[in-house]
């Protein structure tokens, strides 16, 4: 069992856990992901780690409870616990001093942007960071990056908080009079496949952070397979982060639905089961 | 004429088992096993030669004529000890064994009639002991002071790991799932090796003092190294856990699934009881499973379980030259799966969505044999075809697991990936560490990797005892 520390409401349907878990919190570097198991016969999912506190023996999981598996999990209180927590999985984000960097953060992606932003910054890293969601409330971590970044530029979908539109619109105005030496993109697949799509042109260097369905992340179902440069990748093992220059979004992302029209399904039994009791 | 001669041996006791109608609906084991009488007429049949040449097939040469003659004299308990004093996993071993090319094909009976169903009663032994509930535990040695760690807890592992306890070693098993058991759990179906064998097994292990840590993945949470600086020995026992693809175009299309993970959602994570456990099933109407091993035959009998309306097995050599156990053969053609030979895909297709709608394949016919010694295959010039299906099972082997390689200074690795160990001791390039099984041969048998995880725990208690604790 690994504790529930806390557990909060960051935005529409979005948590915040803080999980004991004193060995993973130690050895954890920003990008690697964990697997979790709510309780027995849940589902396994792989969740990235947003932060890890090695003193307090926790790290802290952003999660969307979108699934079963997820909705049961943000579900659990501070006292229970998560069955089963295994990582920290696939490599690290690659740091170093690259000089400028920007940060583009989508959803609960920013989440995952943040670490890095944090280890870009303390590598030495000139950081903007871009974050967006379709409104005002679901912009999270404003306050936290705010303390990392050099700069920090908000953008949502209706325009209920800081510019209206998409995080790719700030970028294309930020690099049509800036010079970046890295970008790095996090969050929904059509946000990373549109991000890349800016910085081609310039040829900015761009990092995308995969998180595609996989089992057990270590390599021995190969569900989380995705064309990289014409080559197949294991995102667990060979990834989870990813030149997005290489990256074949559409299978991406046709693989992401594999199994949506099952969940939908399950998703009515057991509202129907509920409704029933 | 006939009454001058003697009386004909009586043949082989049949096991029963679920009719195939019936059994390819559920994930129930097929064959139901002996009873005591069939137990003790099968076993009557073994000739108790002095010189047994079963025994030199059996990778842990178990005293056969001896659990054999225990069951004839039905003393069951005998028989149960003289198994476990050289094999830790019977009840595994009984099912999953290809005793027709290890200890049966040298039965003497064999030679002119069918030789004693070896398999069937090791079998019978070993569930007869866990029916009767409280196992009786093998005695261990006074503790050692020693430490080991063994790294996976497939066959290998825990062969290790029970036999290093039993000489007085404190063992701690990991495990990267987050349940015990390697392939026993993930891949090998419950029709085939009911999961609840494999945890009583485990049981018994804890009961002697193993422990088992869960969610541990080695290479990732502790090093080799970090294990070193805390035990005296590292026994490494990963697995051949990175599915082979066939590298041909359309094979990342929605609706292609190794084997591993089609096995994995399965078996372990229980798709099949699905939405009560989390993890869907893969549905299907038509699927297309390539290979002709066991763990293609094993796909492909769950492909049907899972409610599948056609299951083909594309294979591209003949049936002579699949590699899968002729009585698993049997078991899937019974059940309906449909066997193309000579047939070899080339190509997945996909529909707009990016789902499979076929498989292309090329017809094959068999030329001189190959560095295998099996007759190559070559394609038939013009015999394209297409299948339709909505599902594609690539089941073409494993490659060893890459995580402890990848992050083990110095430990000397083949060119597959396997890590480079000696076939009798284990010992790899690293002191003080050894590895057995698939993660150092690449995928074979779950008896063969027990045989090396056997021989590497003498190595390894040798290697603890000829110095001083770690542990103070």
């Amino acid at each position: 069992m690994f504790e529930i520390v806390s557990n909060e409401l960051i935005g529409p349907q979005i948590y915040r856990l803080r999980v004991r878990a004193a060995k993973i919190a130690r050895k954890r570097r920003p990008g690697q992901f964990v697997i979790v198991r709510a309780a027995e016969n849940a589902e396994r999912v792989p969740l990235t780690i947003a932060d890890s506190d090695p003193e307090a023996g926790t790290i802290s999981l952003v999660i969307q409870a979108v699934g079963q598996a997820t909705k049961q999990l943000v579900a659990l209180r501070p006292g229970e616990g998560i069955r089963d927590v295994a990582g920290p999985l696939g490599h690290p984000t690659h740091i170093e001093k690259f000089g400028r960097v920007v940060v583009v953060g989508g959803g609960i992606g920013t989440a995952v942007a943040m670490p890095i932003a944090q280890a870009l910054k303390a590598a030495g890293n000139e950081v903007v960071a871009i974050i967006g969601g379709r409104s005002r409330e679901f912009v999270i971590l404003e306050y936290e990056l705010r303390q990392i970044a050099d700069r920090l530029i908000i953008c949502t979908d209706d325009g209920s908080y800081g510019r209206k539109g998409f995080v790719t619109d700030a970028l294309t105005e930020l690099l049509a009079s800036e010079q970046f030496d890295l970008a790095v993109a996090i969050g929904p697949v059509p946000m990373m496949e549109a991000v890349c799509n800016v910085t081609r042109p310039p040829a900015i260097p761009t990092v995308v952070s995969l998180n595609p369905l996989m089992i057990d992340g270590t390599g021995m179902c190969g569900g989380c397979r995705v064309t990289v440069g014409g080559q197949t990748k294991f995102a667990c093992v060979d990834g989870p982060e990813f030149d997005g220059h290489q990256v074949d979004f559409v299978g991406l992302r046709s693989r992401l639905g594999a199994f949506r029209d099952q969940e939908q399904e399950a998703h009515k039994q057991l509202d129907e089961k509920c409704r029933l009791k | 004429m006939t009454e001058n001669r003697k009386a004909p041996r009586p043949g082989r006791t049949p096991m029963r088992e679920q009719p195939a109608a019936e059994r390819k609906k559920n994930f129930t084991e097929v064959p139901y096993g002996y009873n005591l009488e069939e137990a003790v007429a099968e076993a009557s049949r073994c000739l108790q030669c002095k010189k047994p040449l079963c025994v030199t097939g059996c990778p842990v040469e178990v005293d056969i004529p001896g659990f054999v003659g225990a069951i004839a004299a039905r003393d069951l308990r005998k028989a149960v000890e003289i198994l476990k004093g050289t094999n830790t996993l019977p009840a595994v071993c009984g099912r999953v064994c290809p005793q027709e090319e290890q200890c049966e094909i040298r039965c003497v009976l064999g030679k002119k009639g069918t030789p004693v169903a070896i398999g069937n009663l090791e079998r019978f032994a070993a569930d007869w002991e866990r029916e009767q509930g409280e196992a009786r535990m093998p005695e261990v040695a006074a503790p050692t002071g020693r430490r080991i760690a063994v790294v996976g807890s497939g066959p290998a592992g825990l062969t290790c790991a029970g036999e290093l306890a039993r000489r007085g070693h404190e063992v701690a098993i990991f495990e990267a799932l987050h349940e015990p058991g390697g392939v026993l759990v993930y891949g090998i179906p419950e029709f085939r090796l009911p999961k609840k064998i494999v945890r009583v097994e485990i049981d018994n292990l804890k009961k002697m003092g193993v422990t088992v840590e869960v969610n541990s993945v080695v290479g990732k949470l502790d090093t080799i190294d970090e294990l070193l600086a805390e035990y005296d020995a590292v026994f490494v026992g990963t697995g051949a856990g990175l599915p082979k693809f066939k590298d041909i175009p359309g094979e990342n299309l929605v609706g292609v699934y190794s084997a591993n993970e089609y096995l994995t959602r399965a078996n372990l994570m229980r798709s099949y009881q699905w939405p009560e456990s989390g993890t869907p099933p893969v549905k299907s109407k038509t699927v297309v499973v390539i290979g002709g091993g066991n763990v293609a035959m094993d796909s492909a009998r769950t492909a049907l379980r899972l409610g599948a309306q056609r299951v083909i097995l594309a294979y591209r050599r003949s049936g002579d030259e699949m590699p899968a156990r002729k009585a698993e053969i049997h078991h899937a053609q019974e059940e309906g799966i449909e066997f193309m030979m000579l047939t070899d895909p080339i190509e997945v297709l996909g529909d707009e969505r990016g789902r499979v709608r076929a498989v292309r394949c090329l017809r094959m016919e068999l030329a001189e044999p190959d560095a295998s010694g099996r007759r190559k295959p070559v394609p038939v010039k013009g015999s394209e075809f297409e299948i339709e299906c909505d599902t594609v099972i690539p089941a073409l082997g494993n490659n060893p697991n890459p995580l402890v390689p990848r992050t083990t200074e110095g430990l000397k690795v083949g060119k597959w990936g396997n890590i480079e160990a000696d076939s009798v001791t284990g010992q790899t390039s690293r002191e003080g560490v050894f590895a057995g099984g698939d993660v150092v041969t690449g995928a074979a048998t779950v008896i063969e990797a027990m045989g090396a995880g056997r021989r590497a725990s003498r190595a390894i208690h040798d290697y603890v005892m000829a110095r001083p604790p770690k542990r103070k």
